[in-house]
């Protein structure tokens, strides 16, 4: 099944060109079509690597460190798989909620564009091709982050382009450094090279660019101003999306090039990370408590999860990345879900301020099932997914005797309660007090539009109780994931042998 | 706004001049520097310049393209020629190869490659003009 490896990025590429056209209902009618087909390309992918496959195609036929391989492992197929959920499930949402002057400038090519760089950066078994996705789904979001051009659209816009082209420059410089080191940039190869490498001062060098540039694009302490200055400013399909995956690539990123290539300087960092983890961690969640915007609140948690993220990598073990992975699953899921419903709410109440809002448990009950649902689980109350996700990943603390570690991680799930409580009972259940001025009035949507809305964010919270009711094969999946990427031995894990086996198929380097 | 005459004269000259040096830089670059990329930036200066000489209004009334169409169908050409390689080969960008002789020119070596940058110096060509177009008339009118 290896020619399916292409679609992913093909698919959005030809969505967002196709949905430049210029009547409307020929847009929505691409855009649609396209999201769609992205999906199904996504579960056939995920269908046919269940089994354990590694599906790997060398682009243009050329072999191994000549032509760029495209990989699809165990943690490949879930990101893609949840991102065309995300794509899916956001679209409609946007079709339902975006207003007509920023469809008209061109929201949904940026949507497919963005996709298609994350797709890409899913794919990409080489690091030159990794930047290039990053630059792809840069320039898109960078777009889709101003576009509308409101006052605080474009302050936040300058310090997220600024920040993230900082991060571009390192990274391409890392990668510059890596070739100029082992004369290769296919992850694969450079896994091999850089495990007979005599002197591990380059890689730890190597490590820590790479930790700066992927940490400024997953928002990690201290390089996280950019994250709350920004996201809280575009609509909230954008944000859902954003906030949803964006940031998660960044750690993606970083479990690929750190454990699959770097394991050893990685090992030496372990202390800069669990410190940076659990300052991650703890910032975000006290951000998120002072906040009164549920945007402003939902976005520093998007920080404070990026901590836990970051906690697998600190712990650094196989049953750590695959508490990592779940997590990952879960957390995608989850935030996207309450950035949703903060949608909804604001939709149908005019407001995202705390204290704007109440009774809207009274008035939209379904709503409130739902924050419900998203919030517990986020907070990780059994049986919802995030209590399996902070399990694993606690426990998988506990194994290796990460004691500070775990205890700051059960300090900051706390945290998360409340902030998730402090919602509940200013959004949902106080008395609303609060008399809206003229232009505060919810914007008027026709009924397809507000069920599409609601029905988007409700499959949204039903994946999530999925994830919690039936975590088994999730789990079993992320365990998979965990062991191909892990190295077993000097410059060997399931992914590098597939790749190397693959390219020696059409005579390629057997090294 | 007033525009030279000279300059005029001259965009309309190398107009032609310009279309033929980007056609070659696309078929050159077949083997040597050259391909759709650069191809398509040459190609589309030559818009640009006739944008400059005689303004964006003159030039979009004249132009019978639409731009925005070219630069979906030049990625459309491009992932048609990757996926050839797809279906006949084995992986996306596979090239394909058909060498005929042909008496009088010689061997003649057309490709997918070809077809690849066929279709990217189409898709660079209508960016590049959509970008100008939208610019310049942007600050066409500001400048009235």
């Amino acid at each position: 099944m290896t020619p399916l490896i292409i679609f992913p990025f093909l698919i959005p590429l030809i969505t967002g060109f196709s949905a430049l056209l210029k009547r409307r209902g020929r847009r929505r009618v691409a855009f649609s079509i396209g999201v769609t087909a992205n999906l199904i390309a996504a579960v056939v992918i995920m269908a046919s690597t269940y089994d354990g496959t590694i599906l790997i195609s060398q682009m243009g036929d050329h072999p191994m460190p000549f032509g760029i391989s495209l990989v699809i492992d165990s943690l490949s197929a879930i990101m893609l798989l949840l991102t065309a959920v995300i794509a899916f499930l956001v679209g409609i949402f946007a079709m339902a909620t975006i207003d007509a002057n920023r469809e008209r400038f061109a929201f949904f090519p940026l949507f497919a564009f963005l996709v298609a760089g994350l797709n890409f950066a899913f794919l990409t078994g080489d690091l030159f091709s990794l930047y290039v996705a990053f630059e792809i789904m840069l320039m898109s979001s960078f777009v889709m982050l101003t576009l509308g051009g409101e006052r605080g659209q474009l302050e936040g816009g300058i310090k997220y382009v600024t920040i993230n082209l900082i991060s571009s420059t390192i990274f391409v410089v890392a990668a510059g450094l890596t070739y100029a080191v082992a004369g290769t940039l296919n992850m694969a190869h450079l896994a091999i090279r850089f495990s007979q490498l005599a002197d591990p001062g380059v890689t730890l060098v190597l490590a820590g660019m790479f930790l700066i540039a992927f940490g400024i694009k997953a928002a990690i302490f201290p390089l996280f101003f950019w994250l709350p200055a920004s996201y809280h400013t575009p609509p909230i399909a954008v944000t859902a999306l954003f906030g949803g995956l964006l940031t998660k690539v960044g750690i993606y990123a970083m479990w690929r090039v750190l454990i699959l290539i770097l394991p050893a300087a990685t090992a030496i960092l372990q202390p800069l990370l669990i410190t940076v983890s659990i300052f991650t961690m703890i910032v975000g969640v006290l951000g998120a408590v002072a906040q009164m915007d549920v945007r402003r609140l939902l976005s520093f948690h998007v920080i404070s999860q990026i901590g836990y993220l970051l906690m697998s990598l600190a712990i650094g073990t196989t049953d750590a990345l695959s508490a990592g992975i779940f997590f990952m699953a879960h957390v995608i899921l989850a935030k996207t879900a309450l950035f949703l419903i903060s949608g909804i709410v604001h939709e149908l109440e005019g407001s995202y301020h705390l204290k704007h809002l109440g009774s809207v448990a009274k008035r939209h009950p379904g709503a409130a099932v739902m924050f419900f649902i998203a919030a517990l689980a986020l907070a990780g109350i059994p049986p919802f997914s995030g209590f399996w996700a902070k399990f694993l990943l606690l426990r998988a603390g506990i194994e290796a005797q990460q004691y500070l570690l775990v205890g700051v991680g059960l300090a900051v799930s706390l945290l998360t309660l409340y902030s998730m409580i402090k919602i509940w009972n200013e959004v949902f259940w106080k008395p609303n007090t609060y008399t809206p001025s003229a232009d505060e009035q919810p914007t008027p949507l026709t009924r397809i539009e507000r069920r599409a809305m609601i029905g988007a964010a409700a499959v949204m919270v039903v994946l999530v109780f999925a994830l919690g009711i039936a975590p088994e094969s999730m789990i079993s999946l992320s365990n998979r994931a965990a062991a191909e990427l892990f190295p077993n031995g000097l410059g060997h894990s399931g992914y590098v042998d597939a790749v190397v086996a693959a390219s020696a198929e059409i005579g390629g380097l057997s090294e | 706004m007033t525009r030279s005459l000279f300059f005029k004269f001259l965009a309309r000259a190398m107009m032609p001049i310009l279309i033929l040096f980007s056609i070659f830089f696309l078929l050159r670059g077949h083997n040597q520097p050259g391909g759709g990329f650069v191809g398509g930036l040459v190609g589309a200066s030559s818009i640009v310049l006739m944008t400059l000489a005689y303004g964006p209004a003159e030039v979009a009334s004249r132009l019978r393209i639409d731009f925005r169409r070219a630069m979906f169908w030049g990625v459309i050409v491009a992932a048609i020629a990757g996926l050839l390689g797809l279906i006949f080969q084995s992986s996306f960008l596979e090239s394909i190869w058909f060498k005929p002789y042909i008496d009088g020119i010689g061997k003649l070596e057309l490709g997918t490659p070809a077809l690849f940058d066929t279709g990217v110096y189409i898709a660079v060509f209508g960016v590049t003009v959509s970008i100008v177009m939208a610019m310049a008339d942007e600050s066409d009118r500001e400048a009235e």
